[in-house]
């Protein structure tokens, strides 16, 4: 029980050092943090998967992007208004993660990492193939007007700071309450020693299942509200960097730790930032630094901190 | 009434046939041995009924059902626990933990109790927070047979529980199954021979795949062709 409110209270810490930090950076720091929040749902819903349950996926820029797409279109195309465009987006992932986890589980380590990829690539590729609709690699604007929710105006920096905020905090929350829980602890051990869960009882295909759609819609929903708070859709946000991000968070931060993903998307974020404004082969620098980190923290900021020193981080 | 049942139970490998034909009953509340050589088709047979291994052909019973369509993790769930030959823990997580995720799925909430009871039945409760993985080799088997326990099993099936043990241990096991609810049937794969005169009370020999006898301890222990393909080699 001590573990359940130090986790918490590390949550709901965390969640009100954010709103602080609104008040008290500077507006470039703020503007990337917004953003930050955001992606840092994605890798959270990335590290349900493979931190806890231990899947490697290479495909999740397909959920991310279904739920950018579907939140866009509905928008764009169905003159939609925030809530119901969003809920399409969520709904949207649901399925596309419903059907690829469905298939693609019915392979395992590698074969399910190149599945996952083909299908995000086939994804794209639907994307420009109809770009008729989707407008392809340009992609559409969501005009400001139409982004207001309940009379609030998302493209205003303080209100979008404050609904990836929101987003984020649900999301934190949802995932700490998850792991935590008897269904999450039972994907841990799905990641541990999958034949020894089978053998005590449980039903490992469908709890993967359960746990790449739950994965694919937190993906979907920073994905939507990446769309709606930034006013933007493209194709360039189901390419298979947008798949290799999320791991990249996921492994710097701390896999199947709840506060390593946005840890990590803050991490690579400034990383990239710095570099490019040092160099213009900032991405070296980027691969020296990530080297370096696997090398000496392989387990991530926040996992090394929890294998050397606090034990009871969740 | 028997608990569980097998008929024409066989399995091939690629060139080699593992088991055969095989028949088998096995009381409600009784403990058993199974024995044989290495390679007899001992660990073969007993992935057979719980479901981890698939059968080329034949059919499983368990408490009067024809489990033979089910899946592993379903017949595990109508109360078949099984402890692997080759210790199967999870490694990464605490001793609790795993004893917890064996309760849990029966337990849910309720789980912690049984926890605690189990941790105290296998004198693991000093370890209770240690890694898995960090435990000593026998305390990992101890460990497993907890989860075995933790999950009230009907059936417990045992695949050399006692191997690698040290001598106290193994008289810590006897113990411990000796004490376990009368009800509770148990197949045990067993290549010591004093843990099998000491708990069961009923033998099956298995040699090349098929039942080669059957009988109480006494029998089989006087048994001629048992003495030869068997025992004679422990005994010698
Ligand atoms: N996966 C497999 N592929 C091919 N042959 C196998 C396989 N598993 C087992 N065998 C063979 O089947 C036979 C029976 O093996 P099994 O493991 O059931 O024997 P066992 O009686 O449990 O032996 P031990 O006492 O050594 O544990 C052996 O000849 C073994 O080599
Ligand atoms: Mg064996």
């Amino acid at each position: 029980m001590r573990l359940f409110s130090r986790a918490n209270a590390l949550h709901l810490g965390l969640i009100a050092l954010l709103a602080a930090l609104f008040f008290t950076l500077p507006a470039y720091h703020t503007g990337n943090l917004a953003r930050i929040m955001v992606l840092a749902v994605f890798a959270m819903g990335y590290n349900l998967l493979f931190g806890y349950t231990g899947l490697l996926s290479l495909g999740h820029a397909l959920f991310f992007s279904a739920g950018m797409y579907g939140l866009g279109l509905a928008m764009h195309l169905g003159a939609a208004t925030p809530a119901p465009a969003f809920l399409a987006g969520l709904i949207a992932a649901l399925i596309v993660s419903g059907v690829v986890g469905f298939l693609a589980l019915r392979t395992t380590g590698v074969a399910f990492m190149i599945v996952t990829l083909m299908f995000a690539q086939a994804g794209y590729l639907t994307i420009l193939y109809f770009g008729s609709y989707t407008r392809g690699d340009e992609g559409f604007v969501i005009q400001q007007a139409q982004r207001s929710l309940l009379g609030i105006d998302l493209s205003d920096d303080t209100n979008r700071y404050f609904a990836a905020l929101i987003l984020f905090a649900a999301a934190l929350l949802v995932t700490g309450a998850i792991v935590r829980s008897g269904f999450g602890r039972t994907l841990v051990a799905i990641r541990e020693n999958e034949q020894r869960a089978t053998m005590l009882g449980y039903d490992v295909q469908r709890l993967k299942l359960i746990a790449v759609v739950l994965s694919g819609v937190l993906s979907g929903a920073s994905g939507a509200a990446y769309a709606l708070l930034f006013g933007y859709a493209g194709a360039t946000f189901a390419t298979v960097q947008y798949s290799i991000f999320p791991l990249l968070w996921v492994l710097l931060g701390g896999a199947g730790t709840t506060i390593g993903p946005l840890i990590g998307a803050i991490f690579m974020f400034y990383l990239i930032d710095y570099a490019s404004g040092l160099t213009n082969a900032y991405l070296l620098l980027v691969g020296v630094a990530l080297v370096a980190l696997t090398l000496f923290a392989s387990q991530g900021i926040v996992g090394t901190i929890r294998a050397r020193w606090i034990r009871w981080l969740p | 009434m028997s608990l569980l049942s097998t008929r024409g139970l066989t399995k091939s490998y690629a060139g080699v046939t593992a088991n055969s034909d095989i028949d088998f009953d096995l009381p409600m509340g009784q403990t058993r041995a199974l024995i044989g050589p290495n390679g007899a088709g001992k660990s073969t047979f007993v992935g057979m009924i719980s479901g981890r291994i698939e059968a080329t052909s034949g059919t499983v019973s368990f408490a009067g059902e024809d489990i033979s369509p089910l899946p592993a993790h379903k017949r595990i769930a109508k109360g078949i626990a099984y402890t692997f030959q080759i210790t199967s823990v999870f490694g990464g997580l605490s001793v609790a933990e795993n004893i917890a995720l064996a309760a849990r799925r029966q337990l849910g909430t309720a789980a912690p109790a049984k926890v605690a009871e189990v941790l105290e039945q296998v004198s693991l409760a000093d370890r209770a927070d240690q890694t898995a993985r960090d435990l000593s080799y026998g305390h990992q088997r101890i460990l497993e047979i907890g989860m075995g326990l933790a999950q009230n099993p009907r059936l417990f099936i045992l695949d050399e529980p006692t191997q690698g043990l040290a001598e106290a241990e193994i008289d810590a096991f006897k113990a411990l199954i000796r004490a376990l609810d009368p009800a509770t049937t148990i197949l045990l794969i067993e290549h010591n021979m004093s843990v099998v005169m000491d708990l069961a009370e009923a033998i099956t020999v298995l040699d090349q795949g098929r039942i080669l006898a059957e009988g109480t301890p006494a029998e089989i222990h006087s048994n001629a062709d048992v003495q030869s393909v068997y025992l004679g080699t422990e005994h010698a």
